[in-house]
Protein backbone atom coordinates (compact mmCIF):
# COMPACT_ATOMS: atom_id res chain seq x y z
CA UNK A 1 0.00 0.00 0.00
CA UNK A 2 2.98 2.63 1.03
CA UNK A 3 4.76 1.66 -2.21
CA UNK A 4 2.02 2.08 -4.62
CA UNK A 5 1.11 5.49 -2.78
CA UNK A 6 4.93 6.45 -3.25
CA UNK A 7 4.76 5.31 -6.64
CA UNK A 8 2.03 7.29 -7.52
CA UNK A 9 3.56 10.56 -5.99
CA UNK A 10 6.48 9.99 -8.07
CA UNK A 11 4.28 9.74 -11.24
CA UNK A 12 2.50 12.75 -10.43
CA UNK A 13 5.70 14.98 -10.03
CA UNK A 14 6.84 13.10 -13.29
CA UNK A 15 3.84 14.60 -15.37
CA UNK A 16 3.79 18.42 -13.69
CA UNK A 17 7.59 17.96 -14.37
CA UNK A 18 7.03 17.48 -18.01
CA UNK A 19 3.88 20.01 -18.15
CA UNK A 20 6.03 22.70 -17.04
CA UNK A 21 8.70 21.59 -19.63
CA UNK A 22 5.81 21.97 -22.46
CA UNK A 23 4.37 25.17 -21.18
CA UNK A 24 7.50 26.86 -20.55
CA UNK A 25 10.57 25.61 -23.11
CA UNK A 26 8.92 27.18 -26.06
CA UNK A 27 8.68 30.94 -24.52
CA UNK A 28 12.81 29.75 -22.90
CA UNK A 29 13.77 28.66 -26.26
CA UNK A 30 12.59 32.24 -28.12
CA UNK A 31 14.44 34.00 -25.20
CA UNK A 32 17.13 32.56 -25.62
CA UNK A 33 17.08 32.62 -28.98
CA UNK A 34 17.21 36.38 -29.02
CA UNK A 35 20.64 36.84 -27.46
CA UNK A 36 22.17 34.49 -30.49
CA UNK A 37 23.93 35.53 -33.30
CA UNK A 38 22.58 35.13 -36.93
CA UNK A 39 24.38 32.25 -37.86
CA UNK A 40 23.65 30.50 -34.61
CA UNK A 41 19.57 30.89 -35.00
CA UNK A 42 20.07 29.31 -38.35
CA UNK A 43 22.75 26.46 -37.25
CA UNK A 44 22.21 22.98 -37.09
CA UNK A 45 22.01 21.22 -34.92
CA UNK A 46 20.60 24.24 -32.94
CA UNK A 47 21.42 25.14 -29.64
CA UNK A 48 19.77 26.54 -26.69
CA UNK A 49 22.64 28.82 -25.40
CA UNK A 50 24.32 31.66 -27.43
CA UNK A 51 27.96 30.83 -27.42
CA UNK A 52 28.41 34.47 -27.62
CA UNK A 53 25.27 35.97 -26.12
CA UNK A 54 24.75 40.17 -26.84
CA UNK A 55 21.99 42.31 -27.10
CA UNK A 56 22.98 43.40 -30.43
CA UNK A 57 19.68 42.05 -31.94
CA UNK A 58 17.84 44.57 -29.20
CA UNK A 59 20.50 47.36 -30.34
CA UNK A 60 18.96 46.57 -33.74
CA UNK A 61 15.20 46.59 -32.96
CA UNK A 62 15.26 49.59 -31.26
CA UNK A 63 17.70 52.00 -33.82
CA UNK A 64 16.57 50.62 -36.97
CA UNK A 65 13.16 50.10 -37.02
CA UNK A 66 11.03 52.69 -35.26
CA UNK A 67 10.48 50.32 -32.54
CA UNK A 68 10.66 52.57 -30.24
CA UNK A 69 7.58 54.75 -32.22
CA UNK A 70 5.46 51.16 -31.44
CA UNK A 71 6.44 50.94 -27.74
CA UNK A 72 5.21 53.99 -27.21
CA UNK A 73 2.27 53.98 -29.15
CA UNK A 74 1.37 50.87 -27.50
CA UNK A 75 2.00 51.93 -24.04
CA UNK A 76 -0.02 55.19 -24.41
CA UNK A 77 -3.44 53.20 -25.70
CA UNK A 78 -2.87 50.36 -23.32
CA UNK A 79 -2.47 52.64 -20.24
CA UNK A 80 -5.04 55.49 -21.31
CA UNK A 81 -7.40 53.09 -22.39
CA UNK A 82 -6.83 51.19 -19.77
CA UNK A 83 -7.82 54.33 -17.39
CA UNK A 84 -10.37 55.11 -19.28
CA UNK A 85 -12.18 51.55 -19.39
CA UNK A 86 -12.06 50.93 -15.67
CA UNK A 87 -13.37 54.65 -14.53
CA UNK A 88 -16.43 54.71 -16.51
CA UNK A 89 -17.59 50.69 -16.71
CA UNK A 90 -17.34 50.80 -12.57
CA UNK A 91 -19.74 53.97 -12.66
CA UNK A 92 -22.01 52.57 -14.66
CA UNK A 93 -21.74 49.19 -13.37
CA UNK A 94 -21.96 50.85 -9.74
CA UNK A 95 -25.13 52.87 -11.01
CA UNK A 96 -27.14 49.66 -12.45
CA UNK A 97 -26.24 47.93 -8.61
CA UNK A 98 -27.02 50.27 -6.49
CA UNK A 99 -29.28 52.76 -7.77
CA UNK A 100 -33.41 52.37 -9.13
CA UNK A 101 -34.32 55.20 -12.10
CA UNK A 102 -36.40 55.42 -15.08
CA UNK A 103 -35.49 53.31 -17.91
CA UNK A 104 -32.85 51.28 -15.79
CA UNK A 105 -33.90 47.79 -16.21
CA UNK A 106 -34.27 49.17 -20.66
CA UNK A 107 -30.78 50.59 -20.78
CA UNK A 108 -29.52 47.14 -18.57
CA UNK A 109 -31.05 44.95 -20.96
CA UNK A 110 -29.76 46.86 -23.60
CA UNK A 111 -25.80 46.94 -22.77
CA UNK A 112 -26.29 42.63 -21.72
CA UNK A 113 -28.16 41.91 -25.33
CA UNK A 114 -24.27 43.27 -27.01
CA UNK A 115 -22.50 41.33 -24.66
CA UNK A 116 -22.47 38.39 -27.12
CA UNK A 117 -21.61 40.58 -29.88
CA UNK A 118 -17.55 40.00 -30.64
CA UNK A 119 -15.69 42.77 -32.27
CA UNK A 120 -15.05 40.31 -35.08
CA UNK A 121 -18.60 40.42 -36.08
CA UNK A 122 -19.38 44.12 -35.89
CA UNK A 123 -15.83 45.50 -37.33
CA UNK A 124 -17.77 46.43 -40.89
CA UNK A 125 -20.28 49.22 -39.38
CA UNK A 126 -17.20 50.07 -37.07
CA UNK A 127 -14.62 50.75 -39.53
CA UNK A 128 -17.52 53.07 -41.04
CA UNK A 129 -18.12 55.06 -37.70
CA UNK A 130 -14.73 55.13 -37.26
CA UNK A 131 -14.18 56.76 -40.51
CA UNK A 132 -17.10 59.26 -39.67
CA UNK A 133 -15.83 60.31 -36.30
CA UNK A 134 -12.24 60.85 -37.74
CA UNK A 135 -10.77 58.58 -35.51
CA UNK A 136 -8.92 56.16 -38.52
CA UNK A 137 -5.31 56.36 -38.27
CA UNK A 138 -5.59 57.95 -35.13
CA UNK A 139 -4.94 56.55 -31.83
CA UNK A 140 -7.59 57.88 -29.84
CA UNK A 141 -9.06 55.42 -32.27
CA UNK A 142 -8.25 52.61 -30.72
CA UNK A 143 -8.61 53.78 -27.08
CA UNK A 144 -12.04 55.36 -27.21
CA UNK A 145 -14.73 53.01 -29.05
CA UNK A 146 -13.69 49.73 -26.86
CA UNK A 147 -13.42 51.68 -23.77
CA UNK A 148 -17.37 50.68 -23.35
CA UNK A 149 -17.25 47.25 -22.16
CA UNK A 150 -20.54 45.20 -21.33
CA UNK A 151 -18.22 42.19 -20.10
CA UNK A 152 -16.90 45.37 -17.41
CA UNK A 153 -20.39 46.83 -16.64
CA UNK A 154 -21.45 43.38 -16.01
CA UNK A 155 -18.54 42.43 -13.88
CA UNK A 156 -18.65 45.70 -11.49
CA UNK A 157 -22.68 45.29 -10.92
CA UNK A 158 -22.49 41.70 -9.77
CA UNK A 159 -19.48 42.60 -7.77
CA UNK A 160 -21.63 45.63 -6.41
CA UNK A 161 -24.76 43.39 -5.77
CA UNK A 162 -23.01 41.45 -3.17
CA UNK A 163 -22.08 44.56 -1.37
CA UNK A 164 -24.69 45.90 1.26
CA UNK A 165 -26.03 49.44 0.31
CA UNK A 166 -26.38 50.46 4.11
CA UNK A 167 -23.28 51.83 4.45
CA UNK A 168 -24.97 54.32 1.21
CA UNK A 169 -27.82 55.17 3.78
CA UNK A 170 -25.65 55.93 6.76
CA UNK A 171 -23.48 58.37 4.55
CA UNK A 172 -26.40 59.83 3.14
CA UNK A 173 -27.94 60.55 7.11
CA UNK A 174 -24.56 61.71 7.09
CA UNK A 175 -25.39 64.47 4.33
CA UNK A 176 -23.12 63.39 1.95
CA UNK A 177 -23.55 63.93 -1.60
CA UNK A 178 -24.27 61.37 -4.23
CA UNK A 179 -20.96 61.74 -5.48
CA UNK A 180 -18.86 61.52 -2.64
CA UNK A 181 -20.77 58.98 -0.91
CA UNK A 182 -19.18 56.72 -4.36
CA UNK A 183 -15.74 58.03 -4.36
CA UNK A 184 -14.90 57.66 -1.00
CA UNK A 185 -17.21 55.53 0.30
CA UNK A 186 -18.13 52.85 -2.58
CA UNK A 187 -15.05 53.00 -4.93
CA UNK A 188 -12.40 51.94 -2.45
CA UNK A 189 -14.80 49.31 -1.34
CA UNK A 190 -14.31 47.87 -5.64
CA UNK A 191 -10.77 47.67 -5.26
CA UNK A 192 -10.59 44.09 -6.31
CA UNK A 193 -12.88 43.85 -9.16
CA UNK A 194 -11.05 47.22 -10.38
CA UNK A 195 -8.31 45.50 -10.54
CA UNK A 196 -9.32 42.52 -12.82
CA UNK A 197 -10.81 45.17 -15.33
CA UNK A 198 -7.39 46.73 -15.04
CA UNK A 199 -5.58 43.56 -15.84
CA UNK A 200 -7.98 42.23 -18.82
CA UNK A 201 -8.25 45.39 -20.32
CA UNK A 202 -4.43 46.26 -20.08
CA UNK A 203 -3.17 42.77 -21.55
CA UNK A 204 -6.11 42.86 -24.03
CA UNK A 205 -5.19 46.46 -25.47
CA UNK A 206 -1.53 45.53 -25.20
CA UNK A 207 -1.99 42.43 -27.24
CA UNK A 208 -4.62 43.35 -29.64
CA UNK A 209 -4.61 42.72 -33.12
CA UNK A 210 -7.81 42.89 -34.82
CA UNK A 211 -8.47 46.30 -33.60
CA UNK A 212 -5.67 48.03 -34.86
CA UNK A 213 -5.58 46.34 -37.77
CA UNK A 214 -8.31 47.75 -39.05
CA UNK A 215 -8.10 51.12 -37.50
CA UNK A 216 -4.21 52.30 -38.18
CA UNK A 217 -3.05 52.23 -41.55
CA UNK A 218 0.01 54.14 -40.87
CA UNK A 219 3.26 53.00 -40.17
CA UNK A 220 4.32 56.15 -37.73
CA UNK A 221 1.03 54.48 -35.75
CA UNK A 222 1.48 50.77 -35.43
CA UNK A 223 1.07 49.29 -32.32
CA UNK A 224 3.43 46.53 -31.34
CA UNK A 225 1.47 43.45 -32.63
CA UNK A 226 1.11 45.54 -35.80
CA UNK A 227 4.82 45.83 -36.40
CA UNK A 228 5.29 42.43 -35.85
CA UNK A 229 2.68 40.93 -37.63
CA UNK A 230 3.62 43.17 -40.59
CA UNK A 231 7.46 42.23 -40.34
CA UNK A 232 6.67 38.47 -40.09
CA UNK A 233 4.66 39.08 -43.48
CA UNK A 234 7.73 40.47 -44.97
CA UNK A 235 9.46 38.21 -47.93
CA UNK A 236 12.50 37.47 -45.65
CA UNK A 237 11.91 37.18 -42.08
CA UNK A 238 14.50 39.42 -40.09
CA UNK A 239 14.44 36.37 -37.40
CA UNK A 240 17.13 38.79 -34.95
CA UNK A 241 15.44 41.61 -34.42
CA UNK A 242 11.66 40.09 -34.69
CA UNK A 243 12.53 37.34 -31.52
CA UNK A 244 14.34 40.37 -29.75
CA UNK A 245 10.63 42.68 -30.40
CA UNK A 246 8.44 39.85 -29.41
CA UNK A 247 10.81 39.41 -26.17
CA UNK A 248 9.94 43.12 -25.16
CA UNK A 249 6.87 42.87 -26.23
CA UNK A 250 6.11 40.01 -23.62
CA UNK A 251 7.70 42.04 -20.39
CA UNK A 252 4.71 44.67 -19.76
CA UNK A 253 2.09 42.22 -19.77
CA UNK A 254 3.91 40.21 -17.36
CA UNK A 255 4.74 42.77 -15.03
CA UNK A 256 1.08 43.90 -14.99
CA UNK A 257 0.27 40.36 -14.05
CA UNK A 258 2.65 39.56 -11.21
CA UNK A 259 1.38 42.84 -9.86
CA UNK A 260 -2.35 42.14 -10.04
CA UNK A 261 -1.72 38.49 -9.78
CA UNK A 262 -3.48 38.14 -6.57
CA UNK A 263 -6.64 39.69 -7.67
CA UNK A 264 -6.76 37.85 -11.30
CA UNK A 265 -6.61 34.21 -10.25
CA UNK A 266 -9.51 34.95 -7.40
CA UNK A 267 -11.30 37.46 -9.12
CA UNK A 268 -11.61 36.67 -12.62
CA UNK A 269 -12.54 33.29 -12.23
CA UNK A 270 -15.38 34.25 -9.51
CA UNK A 271 -16.76 36.49 -11.97
CA UNK A 272 -16.42 34.26 -15.13
CA UNK A 273 -18.56 31.17 -12.93
CA UNK A 274 -20.72 34.05 -11.79
CA UNK A 275 -21.00 35.14 -15.75
CA UNK B 1 -38.81 61.92 -1.83
CA UNK B 2 -35.82 61.90 -3.76
CA UNK B 3 -33.73 65.36 -4.82
CA UNK B 4 -32.81 66.61 -8.16
CA UNK B 5 -29.10 65.24 -7.31
CA UNK B 6 -30.52 61.64 -6.62
CA UNK B 7 -33.15 61.78 -9.66
CA UNK B 8 -29.97 63.16 -12.06
CA UNK B 9 -26.78 61.39 -10.47
CA UNK B 10 -27.35 57.52 -11.82
CA UNK B 11 -27.84 59.34 -15.61
CA UNK B 12 -24.83 61.57 -15.19
CA UNK B 13 -22.67 58.29 -14.06
CA UNK B 14 -23.79 55.96 -17.10
CA UNK B 15 -23.36 58.87 -19.81
CA UNK B 16 -20.10 58.45 -20.75
CA UNK B 17 -20.08 53.98 -21.28
CA UNK B 18 -23.48 54.99 -22.71
CA UNK B 19 -22.50 57.68 -25.19
CA UNK B 20 -19.70 55.61 -26.22
CA UNK B 21 -21.60 51.99 -26.37
CA UNK B 22 -24.47 53.57 -28.14
CA UNK B 23 -21.84 55.20 -30.86
CA UNK B 24 -19.21 52.57 -31.21
CA UNK B 25 -21.40 49.43 -30.35
CA UNK B 26 -25.20 49.56 -30.36
CA UNK B 27 -25.11 51.49 -33.36
CA UNK B 28 -22.67 49.67 -35.27
CA UNK B 29 -24.66 46.12 -34.20
CA UNK B 30 -27.53 47.06 -35.93
CA UNK B 31 -25.84 48.88 -38.56
CA UNK B 32 -23.74 45.57 -39.74
CA UNK B 33 -27.45 44.18 -41.08
CA UNK B 34 -28.50 47.41 -42.99
CA UNK B 35 -25.04 47.12 -44.32
CA UNK B 36 -25.35 43.60 -45.67
CA UNK B 37 -28.11 44.40 -48.01
CA UNK B 38 -26.16 46.79 -49.77
CA UNK B 39 -23.53 46.85 -52.41
CA UNK B 40 -20.37 49.62 -50.58
CA UNK B 41 -16.87 50.32 -51.20
CA UNK B 42 -16.15 51.70 -47.91
CA UNK B 43 -15.50 54.65 -49.72
CA UNK B 44 -18.71 55.51 -52.42
CA UNK B 45 -22.30 55.60 -50.98
CA UNK B 46 -23.50 52.36 -49.98
CA UNK B 47 -26.49 51.19 -52.78
CA UNK B 48 -29.62 48.90 -51.62
CA UNK B 49 -29.41 45.73 -53.47
CA UNK B 50 -31.83 43.53 -51.41
CA UNK B 51 -30.49 40.02 -50.64
CA UNK B 52 -27.84 39.81 -53.17
CA UNK B 53 -25.21 39.88 -51.06
CA UNK B 54 -26.69 36.61 -49.41
CA UNK B 55 -27.75 35.24 -52.70
CA UNK B 56 -24.10 35.32 -53.76
CA UNK B 57 -22.85 34.05 -50.40
CA UNK B 58 -24.61 30.87 -50.62
CA UNK B 59 -23.41 29.86 -54.17
CA UNK B 60 -19.55 31.30 -52.35
CA UNK B 61 -17.60 27.89 -52.17
CA UNK B 62 -15.02 29.69 -50.60
CA UNK B 63 -16.69 30.94 -48.01
CA UNK B 64 -18.13 27.95 -47.02
CA UNK B 65 -15.05 26.09 -47.30
CA UNK B 66 -13.34 28.36 -45.04
CA UNK B 67 -16.51 27.60 -42.85
CA UNK B 68 -15.94 23.82 -42.79
CA UNK B 69 -12.30 24.22 -42.42
CA UNK B 70 -13.26 26.47 -38.96
CA UNK B 71 -15.73 23.81 -37.78
CA UNK B 72 -12.82 21.42 -37.77
CA UNK B 73 -10.42 23.33 -36.25
CA UNK B 74 -13.02 23.85 -33.82
CA UNK B 75 -13.49 19.89 -33.60
CA UNK B 76 -10.25 19.30 -32.68
CA UNK B 77 -9.21 22.32 -30.56
CA UNK B 78 -11.71 22.69 -28.35
CA UNK B 79 -11.98 18.77 -27.12
CA UNK B 80 -8.24 19.60 -26.91
CA UNK B 81 -8.53 22.69 -24.58
CA UNK B 82 -10.65 21.19 -22.48
CA UNK B 83 -8.86 17.84 -21.49
CA UNK B 84 -5.67 19.81 -21.24
CA UNK B 85 -6.93 22.40 -19.24
CA UNK B 86 -9.29 20.04 -16.85
CA UNK B 87 -6.13 17.94 -16.64
CA UNK B 88 -3.71 20.75 -15.47
CA UNK B 89 -6.04 21.49 -13.05
CA UNK B 90 -6.80 18.08 -11.53
CA UNK B 91 -2.47 17.98 -11.17
CA UNK B 92 -3.03 21.04 -9.34
CA UNK B 93 -5.89 19.73 -7.11
CA UNK B 94 -3.58 17.54 -5.73
CA UNK B 95 -1.13 17.68 -2.37
CA UNK B 96 2.16 18.28 -4.95
CA UNK B 97 4.28 21.09 -3.93
CA UNK B 98 4.83 23.90 -5.42
CA UNK B 99 1.31 24.76 -6.85
CA UNK B 100 0.99 28.04 -7.11
CA UNK B 101 4.54 27.98 -9.33
CA UNK B 102 3.33 25.44 -11.59
CA UNK B 103 0.09 27.19 -11.99
CA UNK B 104 1.92 30.36 -13.10
CA UNK B 105 3.88 28.51 -15.65
CA UNK B 106 1.01 26.89 -17.26
CA UNK B 107 -0.44 30.18 -17.28
CA UNK B 108 2.11 31.85 -18.99
CA UNK B 109 1.42 31.27 -22.02
CA UNK B 110 -1.77 33.10 -22.04
CA UNK B 111 -0.21 36.32 -21.28
CA UNK B 112 1.70 36.29 -24.36
CA UNK B 113 -0.26 37.77 -27.46
CA UNK B 114 -1.39 35.50 -30.14
CA UNK B 115 0.50 37.20 -32.62
CA UNK B 116 3.93 36.32 -30.99
CA UNK B 117 2.77 33.22 -30.43
CA UNK B 118 2.12 32.90 -34.17
CA UNK B 119 5.81 34.06 -34.29
CA UNK B 120 6.93 31.79 -31.49
CA UNK B 121 6.03 28.56 -33.37
CA UNK B 122 6.86 29.16 -36.49
CA UNK B 123 10.36 30.23 -35.19
CA UNK B 124 10.33 26.62 -33.36
CA UNK B 125 8.30 24.81 -36.01
CA UNK B 126 11.04 25.82 -39.05
CA UNK B 127 11.81 22.83 -41.30
CA UNK B 128 15.14 24.24 -41.83
CA UNK B 129 16.46 25.26 -38.05
CA UNK B 130 13.57 24.67 -35.90
CA UNK B 131 13.77 22.93 -32.59
CA UNK B 132 11.01 20.92 -32.65
CA UNK B 133 11.91 19.09 -35.99
CA UNK B 134 15.84 18.75 -34.88
CA UNK B 135 14.32 16.93 -31.99
CA UNK B 136 12.38 14.53 -34.19
CA UNK B 137 15.56 13.53 -35.77
CA UNK B 138 17.67 12.94 -32.89
CA UNK B 139 14.82 10.28 -31.39
CA UNK B 140 14.77 8.74 -34.66
CA UNK B 141 11.95 10.43 -36.98
CA UNK B 142 11.93 12.28 -40.04
CA UNK B 143 11.31 16.20 -40.14
CA UNK B 144 7.83 16.90 -40.36
CA UNK B 145 6.61 20.16 -42.40
CA UNK B 146 4.46 21.42 -39.90
CA UNK B 147 3.53 24.88 -41.47
CA UNK B 148 4.00 23.90 -45.08
CA UNK B 149 2.06 21.02 -45.81
CA UNK B 150 -1.58 21.39 -46.05
CA UNK B 151 -2.38 18.31 -44.61
CA UNK B 152 -0.49 19.48 -41.35
CA UNK B 153 -0.95 22.66 -40.61
CA UNK B 154 -4.57 22.95 -39.22
CA UNK B 155 -3.48 20.41 -36.90
CA UNK B 156 -0.22 22.03 -35.78
CA UNK B 157 -2.37 25.65 -35.56
CA UNK B 158 -4.65 23.87 -33.29
CA UNK B 159 -2.15 22.10 -31.56
CA UNK B 160 -0.67 25.37 -31.03
CA UNK B 161 -3.99 27.12 -29.51
CA UNK B 162 -4.57 24.17 -27.06
CA UNK B 163 -1.00 25.31 -25.85
CA UNK B 164 -1.91 28.70 -25.63
CA UNK B 165 -4.88 28.79 -24.19
CA UNK B 166 -5.29 25.86 -21.96
CA UNK B 167 -4.14 27.61 -19.04
CA UNK B 168 -6.79 30.06 -19.23
CA UNK B 169 -9.44 27.22 -18.87
CA UNK B 170 -7.43 25.61 -16.34
CA UNK B 171 -7.70 28.77 -13.44
CA UNK B 172 -11.55 28.14 -14.14
CA UNK B 173 -11.35 24.41 -13.89
CA UNK B 174 -9.23 25.12 -10.63
CA UNK B 175 -12.37 27.45 -9.07
CA UNK B 176 -14.98 24.53 -10.09
CA UNK B 177 -13.29 21.86 -8.42
CA UNK B 178 -12.66 23.48 -5.46
CA UNK B 179 -16.83 24.44 -4.88
CA UNK B 180 -16.35 20.88 -4.99
CA UNK B 181 -17.52 19.12 -1.25
CA UNK B 182 -14.71 16.76 -0.39
CA UNK B 183 -17.03 14.77 1.65
CA UNK B 184 -18.35 13.27 -1.61
CA UNK B 185 -15.14 11.69 -2.00
CA UNK B 186 -14.91 10.44 1.52
CA UNK B 187 -18.06 8.87 1.27
CA UNK B 188 -16.88 7.55 -1.83
CA UNK B 189 -13.67 6.22 -0.83
CA UNK B 190 -15.23 4.11 1.65
CA UNK B 191 -17.63 2.77 -0.58
CA UNK B 192 -14.55 1.35 -2.33
CA UNK B 193 -14.22 3.77 -5.55
CA UNK B 194 -11.19 4.26 -7.15
CA UNK B 195 -9.66 7.19 -8.64
CA UNK B 196 -11.00 6.90 -11.92
CA UNK B 197 -14.48 5.96 -10.47
CA UNK B 198 -14.84 9.16 -8.64
CA UNK B 199 -13.90 11.06 -11.30
CA UNK B 200 -16.49 9.80 -13.54
CA UNK B 201 -19.23 9.85 -10.71
CA UNK B 202 -18.29 12.72 -8.58
CA UNK B 203 -16.31 14.85 -10.42
CA UNK B 204 -17.37 15.43 -14.12
CA UNK B 205 -21.43 15.84 -13.03
CA UNK B 206 -20.57 18.00 -10.41
CA UNK B 207 -18.06 19.95 -12.76
CA UNK B 208 -21.11 20.58 -15.43
CA UNK B 209 -21.56 24.43 -14.79
CA UNK B 210 -17.81 24.76 -15.11
CA UNK B 211 -17.12 22.70 -18.25
CA UNK B 212 -19.93 24.67 -19.96
CA UNK B 213 -18.69 27.72 -19.46
CA UNK B 214 -15.28 26.55 -20.66
CA UNK B 215 -17.09 24.71 -23.82
CA UNK B 216 -18.67 28.29 -24.41
CA UNK B 217 -16.32 30.34 -24.19
CA UNK B 218 -13.04 28.40 -26.08
CA UNK B 219 -15.39 27.72 -28.55
CA UNK B 220 -16.13 31.47 -29.35
CA UNK B 221 -12.80 31.74 -29.06
CA UNK B 222 -11.22 29.32 -31.16
CA UNK B 223 -14.14 30.43 -34.07
CA UNK B 224 -12.85 33.73 -34.04
CA UNK B 225 -9.01 32.69 -34.07
CA UNK B 226 -7.17 34.73 -36.97
CA UNK B 227 -4.14 36.77 -35.40
CA UNK B 228 -2.50 33.25 -34.90
CA UNK B 229 -2.95 32.29 -37.90
CA UNK B 230 -1.75 35.61 -39.39
CA UNK B 231 1.65 35.34 -38.01
CA UNK B 232 2.35 31.65 -37.74
CA UNK B 233 0.96 30.64 -41.64
CA UNK B 234 -0.59 34.08 -43.09
CA UNK B 235 -3.64 31.78 -43.75
CA UNK B 236 -1.62 29.12 -45.69
CA UNK B 237 -0.19 26.88 -47.27
CA UNK B 238 -2.52 27.10 -50.35
CA UNK B 239 -5.58 28.64 -47.48
CA UNK B 240 -5.82 25.70 -45.33
CA UNK B 241 -5.72 27.55 -42.27
CA UNK B 242 -7.63 30.37 -43.28
CA UNK B 243 -10.76 30.49 -41.32
CA UNK B 244 -13.56 32.50 -41.28
CA UNK B 245 -12.56 36.03 -39.52
CA UNK B 246 -9.89 36.04 -41.83
CA UNK B 247 -11.91 35.83 -44.80
CA UNK B 248 -14.29 38.65 -43.54
CA UNK B 249 -10.89 40.79 -42.97
CA UNK B 250 -9.91 40.05 -46.55
CA UNK B 251 -13.22 40.60 -48.39
CA UNK B 252 -14.08 43.78 -46.03
CA UNK B 253 -10.59 45.68 -46.31
CA UNK B 254 -8.47 43.93 -48.92
CA UNK B 255 -11.19 43.66 -51.72
CA UNK B 256 -13.32 45.99 -50.03
CA UNK B 257 -16.67 44.55 -50.86
CA UNK B 258 -18.08 45.72 -47.54
CA UNK B 259 -21.05 45.15 -47.99
CA UNK B 260 -20.82 41.42 -48.90
CA UNK B 261 -18.35 41.13 -45.68
CA UNK B 262 -21.25 42.02 -43.88
CA UNK B 263 -23.20 39.56 -44.98
CA UNK B 264 -20.62 37.01 -43.94
CA UNK B 265 -20.21 38.82 -40.69
CA UNK B 266 -24.07 37.32 -40.03
CA UNK B 267 -23.12 34.22 -40.62
CA UNK B 268 -20.51 34.56 -38.17
CA UNK B 269 -22.71 35.43 -35.60
CA UNK B 270 -25.36 32.98 -36.12
CA UNK B 271 -22.43 30.38 -35.80
CA UNK B 272 -21.60 31.72 -32.58
CA UNK B 273 -25.50 31.82 -31.45
CA UNK B 274 -26.01 28.51 -32.53
CA UNK B 275 -23.26 26.78 -30.98
CA UNK B 276 -23.75 28.48 -27.82
CA UNK B 277 -27.60 28.05 -27.89
CA UNK B 278 -26.83 24.32 -28.59
CA UNK B 279 -24.13 23.65 -25.65
CA UNK B 280 -26.35 25.06 -23.42
CA UNK B 281 -29.28 22.27 -24.33
CA UNK B 282 -26.76 19.76 -24.80
CA UNK B 283 -25.69 20.35 -21.08
CA UNK B 284 -29.41 21.13 -19.91
CA UNK B 285 -30.36 17.71 -21.43
CA UNK B 286 -27.60 15.87 -19.97
CA UNK B 287 -28.55 17.17 -16.03
CA UNK B 288 -32.29 16.12 -16.65
CA UNK B 289 -31.22 12.92 -17.62
CA UNK B 290 -29.02 11.99 -14.53
CA UNK B 291 -32.07 13.92 -11.71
Amino acid sequence: MKTKKVVGRIFLYLLVVLACFAFLMPILWIVFSSFKTQSELFAWPPKLFSMSPSFDNYRLAFSSGDFGAYFFNTSFVAIVATVITVVINTMAGYVFAKYRFKGDRFLFMMVLATLMIPLEVIMIPIFKVIVATHLYNNLWGLIIPAAASPTAVFLVRQYYLSISSSIMESARIDGASEWRIFTSVMLPIGKPVMAVLTIISFMWRWNDYLWPKIIINNKQKFTIQLALANFSGEYSVDWNSLLAMSVVSMLPVIVVFLIFQKHIVGGMTTGAVKG
Amino acid sequence: MKTWEQRLFPYLMLLPMLLIFTVFLFYPAVNGLWTSFHKWDGVNPAKFIGWENYVNLFQDTAFWKSVGRTLLFTLISVPGIYILGLALALLLTTSIKGRSVYRAVFYLPCLISSIVVGLAWRFLLSEDFGVVNYLLTIMGGKPVRWLTDPRNALVAVAMISIWSMAGYYMVMFISGLQTIDTEYYDAASIDGANGWQRFLHITLPLLRPTSLLVLVLSTVAIIKTYPLVVALTGGGPAGATKFIVHIIQETGFEKYKMGYASAMTMVLFFLLMILTLLQFKFSRGGKTNEN
